[in-house]
């Protein structure tokens, strides 16, 4: 135990300011987001529509020079309703995170699906569903960003 | 040639929230168990390997330096770190094993650690991921981890409330197992219907079905065949190690038959010569953080069919009377100072078929099964021992 006066433990912080390339896979991707475009890049040797599009297959291992424009709606491969907080987390709580295979791809990525009453969580199981449909929803000025989509809606 | 390599010597600490000593004195105490198990003194020890969590889990961000080799006996010796998220404990555990099976070392040292009390777990695991792509969506562990458990839910012709209620009892069960382990951290009796009604953190997990955040430290001593059988008369010897990786991008792969997870343990039971798991293993130490998880493991580790781990539960075959007793040690439900908690299952094996579990020794354990998991199915790890070699 410490001695009268002298704390236990020492409370601090540490902030630092990182800049991220965004890499060549990833320009592509992003300006198609900014024209309001989801860009995936098909595998010349397995011929797998990757989105977000990649540089090079993982699988096989060959770079990938072809893109190709996938849709912007898509299925619900799984999902989850986040209700507890925590520090640096993305967003405020309630919300749903989801694993979207858009049409078009043999991938899929995460994001937020929106406009569905969370409160409860009944309510949510009834709407939000593996395999339910959903489209993007887009921000209207959009800068190059993953979040140029706002969110998917379920259709 | 691979050289056999047999554990000799095992020590945890008391896991739990462990303000009163500072990160070095943790990894101390494992390691002067350990070398007091083994009956050695630190000279003995020609190399170490350790590891815990991405750094500013802790925020001293070389802890290699902070305590790897001071703290863990390593100055003037190699001393590699090994850092692998959530399987680092595992990572490290084989590292060690390699060491002695390459010929290099005869006797080595393994370490891993936490202080999860000192800084912000999932803070820290949101950044764990690119910026770009994956950030903004991840929800800490329990967020990426329960949308795999909700696939699982939907993915096989079971209703979803066999499942949900295995996994609630999959709860009851490592936290009743715990107060038999005088290392665990959360010790609690607990009924299905606590976990049931327990709220949710993110759906489907509720909060009993979530591992603690735990302070601790664990450490493995290796030595060779020759060694070993002049240390100790009960070596715990390496049947069979393996380690997979899996796509970053989680939907590369199908995330409930997940093909890491599966090939890790073909490979293990190969080297170890097991075809059947269920009848041959006598012991499992599952990496459990969600009790999800434990049961997808069931099933790619070949205890049973895809989508029958529900069975498995209902019928007590992994309680510690059944055939294939899981986590007898309380698993990572109970305690998890994550980059200790997979060697942990190392250890938890190693002294099941040493006879010296104590109060949850399954009787006459002669093979056991281990495993860890880092990131979202990303690193997978299986270590088999056994009393012979």
């Amino acid at each position: 135990m410490a001695e009268e006066g002298i704390k236990s433990v020492k409370y601090g912080a540490i902030q630092l300011p990182y800049r991220w390339s965004i890499g060549e896979a990833g320009l592509k991707f992003f300006q198609g987001m900014k024209n309001k475009k989801i860009m995936g890049s098909k595998c010349p040797k397995c011929g797998k529509v990757l989105v977000p599009g990649r540089k090079f297959c993982s699988t096989c291992f060959v770079d990938i020079p072809d893109w190709v424009q996938v849709s912007d709606k898509g299925t619900i491969e799984s999902w989850t309703l986040v209700t507890y907080p925590y520090i640096n987390q993305p967003a405020n709580p309630p919300y749903i995170i989801a694993r979207i295979k858009l049409d078009g791809a043999d991938s899929s990525f995460h994001h937020y699906i929106g406009e569905v009453d969370i409160s409860d969580l009944e309510n949510v199981k009834k709407q939000v569903k593996v395999g339910a449909k959903v489209q993007a929803v887009w921000r209207d000025k959009t800068v190059g960003d993953i979040m140029d989509i706002q969110y998917f809606k379920l259709i | 040639m691979v050289r056999k390599v047999a554990v000799v010597g095992v020590g945890q600490t008391v896991h739990g929230k462990r303000r009163e000593v500072s990160f070095p004195e943790l990894v101390h105490e494992a390691v002067k168990r350990a070398l007091d198990d083994a009956n050695l003194t630190i000279e003995e020890i020609e190399a170490v390997v350790s590891g815990s969590m991405p750094a500013p889990m802790e925020g001293v961000n070389a802890p290699h330096l902070y305590w790897g080799d001071d703290a863990a006996g390593a100055v003037l010796k190699p001393n590699m770190r090994v850092a692998t998220c959530g399987t680092t404990g595992m990572s490290v555990a084989q590292s060690g094993y390699y060491h002695v099976a390459s010929g290099m070392f005869d006797v080595v040292l393994a370490v891993g650690a936490e202080k999860q009390y000192e800084g912000e777990a999932q803070g820290t695991m949101n950044t764990v991921g690119d910026a770009h792509f994956s950030r903004p969506f991840v929800p800490g562990a329990p967020g990426v981890f329960a949308q795999q458990s909700n696939e699982y839910l939907h993915r096989y012709d079971v209703p979803e409330e066999k499942i949900r209620l295995a996994a609630a009892e999959v709860s009851v069960r490592n936290h009743l197992d715990a107060f038999d382990n005088p290392y665990a951290h959360i010790k609690i009796k607990i009924k299905v219907d606590d976990v049931l009604n327990s709220r949710i953190i993110c759906y489907p997990i509720r909060l009993l079905d979530v591992c603690p955040q735990s302070d601790g430290a664990c450490a493995i001593i290796y030595a060779s065949e020759e060694r070993a059988r002049k240390i100790t008369d009960t070596p715990a010897w390496v049947k069979g190690v393996a380690y997979c990786g899996n796509e970053y991008w989680s939907s590369d792969n199908d995330s409930v038959e997940n093909p890491g997870t599966i090939e890790v343990a073909r490979r293990a039971y190969k080297m170890a010569g097991i075809t059947n798991p269920l009848k041959q293993l006598d012991v499992a130490e599952v990496y459990n953080p969600f009790t999800f998880q434990e049961m997808m493991h069931y099933e790619c580790f070949g205890f049973c069919k895809p989508g029958e781990a529900y069975k498995l539960v209902e019928e007590g075959i992994v309680s510690r009377s059944g055939e294939l007793p899981c986590d007898p040690s309380g698993g990572v439900l109970s305690t998890n100072p994550i980059g200790a908690t997979a060697m942990v299952r190392v250890v938890e094996a190693a002294l099941q078929v040493t006879g010296k579990a104590g109060a949850h020794q399954i009787p006459d354990a002669e093979t056991a099964f281990s495993n860890g998991l880092g990131g979202a199915n990303h690193l997978i790890s299986v270590m088999i021992l056994s009393r012979t070699p």
